[in-house]
């Protein structure tokens, strides 16, 4: 079997403070294979979108990933130089965020941004290239492109400005997008337009996506996978349609419960008591034991690693079906 | 949905903004004043202790009836009637008094809406001192009690709101909101920068606080499942108008207005059905100018010459909603049962509507 797309292996990502190193990301291993979709959600603080940011190697100073390794097509990339990096980024690795007006550069017309992108990336010819802006700006859905290549980012509305941001991160045809939040700043039903966008475009190209997201309506209805963090750690990991029916991990649990539903009429939502804890503070043993209604002696001592239990992956000890001395044998 | 026991009556409430450059400009390029019309036309009314929501696209007006309802704008036509009262006749400061009192706001960002420089026992007394409702040590205890009743502790008074996470914040708010012992809350979106998690703690704290306290809410979301969760009615807005209104089980059901049954489209399926969606082509016009006849048309699947003509006037439908649509009133637009609405993972025996 060919070797996936993307493997993240072990990666911990650290932040040295005046008073000590934290650690913001913890053990995070994961892959993504050609053509996938996979969700990474969590609440605000888990540490989705550094992963994220991690992977397409724009982590900002003073974090660092302290260990792990991220392999791209069977290369590491996490510890390329600034240079090399900047060639895979890009390239490879396409990047869509949350706020479209701030990935566009005010100053000049969309079109002169792909045209850059695209002669960075590959050795097209101005006219050539132009052409080419055209195509993806139709493709993204984006109606007169012939017209609109000429205008700035400030004369789109916010559906059709992450529309050229999409087209941006396919300029190169890469074989991987991070999408950060890419409907958190729009409107229910321009997130609908954006989602199928972004699915066909999966489709057509055979690109895998890394959807970094909170809400879990959005990974239900567009990926394959879903990692769930919580505290900088993968609470569960596995196939959507598993999770989202069947969720395992106490905090996936709490975490479907707490969405409201339509057409299901319940009093009250389930809620998880308490917040996710700050970095400085993160409990021994599990860190969700505070919260967890079922954290029993081991939740307090010891960390779960993700552990198998099919089809998925889950961190928890309720699913260990080794006894204790086993696992340390 | 006249009902004779209403706390609040809006009706036909307009408001508009003077959008228009300055004048030397209009003058020297020829431009003409440019009215927007953010809220055009909105009647309901809330029965005491229920919930009463407004769902629609940024821009479609929400929170500027929500701003209009509690005073914080003037209306531009219609009128607000709070308890029998028109609130448009209390001219002096005075009398808006006990309005004022009754009515409270809860905002969606609790980062900007608590004073920073405050302790936060100070900001939830403000409203009792400011209202003259107790002095001295009483205030102290009103304090304390409402810090219980949102589930934070009579210690937390002495820290400031930046101690604090989100939806604890949202919390102080909500005491704030409760401290003049009001009975009409107008929230604007008040879990929409919370987690889920902390959503479903407030929207619980909120639901107890309603039963308590027999409150009425004024619910403003984008958020279709947090709106079919707290409320009873539920209003849908397009540009300025309620498109449609009805029970929120019977409008959840059978949608009637297109732009009901698009933003239904639009939320993610949980249950995984696999239903193939049909995304809405199309933006939310600029309300500057918005499209001739009903504004929903150039979007509308069913638009015909009168749509593009003709407003359509809000009627009652057999089900009981209320739908300002030409192609349902000329029964263009087959009812829709969706009884199949999504239902969450885990819950499938307690499902159905």
């Amino acid at each position: 079997m060919a070797a996936p797309l993307l493997q993240v292996r072990d990666l911990r990502i650290e932040i040295p403070t005046r008073r000590g190193v934290l650690t913001a990301i913890d053990g995070v291993s994961f892959d993504i294979e050609d053509g996938e979709i996979l969700g990474v959600v969590g609440e605000s603080g888990a540490g989705k979108s550094l992963t994220g940011a991690a992977i397409i190697g724009l982590l900002e100073p003073p974090l660092r990933i302290a260990s792990g390794e991220i392999i791209l097509e069977g290369q590491r990339i996490d510890s390329l130089p600034y240079a090399r990096m900047r060639t895979i980024r890009g390239k490879k690795i396409g990047a869509i965020f949350q706020d479209p007006l701030t990935s566009l550069n005010p100053l000049y017309t969309i079109g002169r941004q792909l045209i850059e992108t695209i002669q960075t990336h590959t050795d097209l010819s101005s006219s050539k290239a132009r052409d080419r802006s055209i195509e993806l700006l139709r493709e993204v859905g984006i109606p007169a492109p012939e017209r609109r290549i000429d205008a700035y980012p400030h004369q789109f509305s916010g559906g059709m400005r992450q529309r050229v941001v999409i087209a941006l991160a396919l300029c190169a045809n890469p074989r991987l997008i991070i999408a950060d939040e890419p409907t958190t700043a729009l409107d229910v039903s321009i997130q609908a337009q954006i989602l199928a966008l972004l699915k066909r475009l999966c489709r057509d190209h055979g690109t895998a996506v890394m959807l970094v997201t909170h809400d879990m309506g959005v990974i239900a209805e567009t990926a394959h996978r879903v990692a769930v963090m919580y505290a900088g750690r993968i609470a569960e990991l596995g196939p959507v349609r598993e999770v989202v029916k069947h969720p395992k991990h106490p905090y996936t649990e709490g975490l479907m419960g707490a969405i409201p539903a339509m057409g299901h009429d319940v009093d009250r939502l389930n809620q998880i008591e308490g917040s996710m804890p700050r970095l400085t503070a993160i409990p021994t043993g599990c860190a969700f034991n505070p919260r967890c209604p079922k954290a029993f002696d081991r939740c307090f001592v010891e960390r779960p690693d993700p552990m198998v239990s099919d089809p998925s992956q889950v961190a928890c000890w309720l699913y260990d079906k080794q006894p204790v001395e086993a696992t340390h044998g | 949905m006249a009902e004779a026991t209403a706390l609040v009556e809006v009706s036909n409430l307009a408001k508009y903004f003077d959008v228009s450059k300055p004048w030397l400009n209009r003058v020297l390029e020829r431009d003409q004043r440019q009215i927007l019309k953010a809220v055009d036309g909105v009647s309901f009314s809330i029965p005491k202790g229920r919930t009463f929501s407004l769902v629609g696209e940024s821009g479609c007006g929400k929170s500027t009836v929500a701003r209009t309802v509690v005073g914080l704008y003037q209306p531009t036509k219609g009128k607000t009637v709070f308890d029998g009262v028109d609130t448009a006749e209390l001219k002096s400061r005075r009398a808006q008094r006990p309005f004022r009192r009754r009515v409270q706001m809860i905002f969606q960002d609790p980062y900007a809406s608590l004073n920073p420089r405050w302790r936060v026992r100070d900001i939830i007394a403000e409203p009792i001192k400011a209202h003259g409702l107790l002095s001295g040590q009483d205030v102290d205890d009103r304090v304390d009690d409402l810090l219980t009743h949102v589930k934070l502790t009579p210690q937390d008074g002495a820290k400031f709101p930046h101690e604090f996470s989100g939806g604890q914040r949202q919390r102080i708010s909500i005491a704030r909101a409760l401290a003049s012992s009001s009975e009409f809350l107008v929230c604007d979106e008040p879990t929409s920068a919370l987690d889920v998690s902390v959503q479903a703690q407030i929207l619980n704290l909120m639901k107890d606080l309603q039963r308590e306290f027999d409150l009425t809410y004024l619910f403003i979301s984008h958020n279709l499942a947090v709106v079919y969760h707290v409320s009873d009615w539920v209003g849908v807005m397009y540009l300025g108008r309620l498109v449609e209104w009805a029970e929120k089980r019977t409008l959840f059901r059978f949608p009637r207005h297109p732009y009901t049954r698009m933003l239904l489209d639009t939320i993610p399926d949980l249950d995984m059905t696999g239903r193939e969606r049909v995304p809405v082509a199309g933006e939310v016009p600029n309300p500057i100018n918005p499209p001739s006849g009903c504004p929903f048309h150039p979007r509308c699947a069913f638009a015909n010459d009168r749509c593009q003509a003709e407003l359509p006037k809000a009627l009652p439908t057999a089900e009981g909603t209320m739908v300002a649509c030409h192609a349902v009133e000329e029964d263009r637009l087959p009812l829709e049962d969706r009884k199949a609405v999504p239902v969450l993972a885990g819950a499938d025996g307690a499902a159905g509507v």
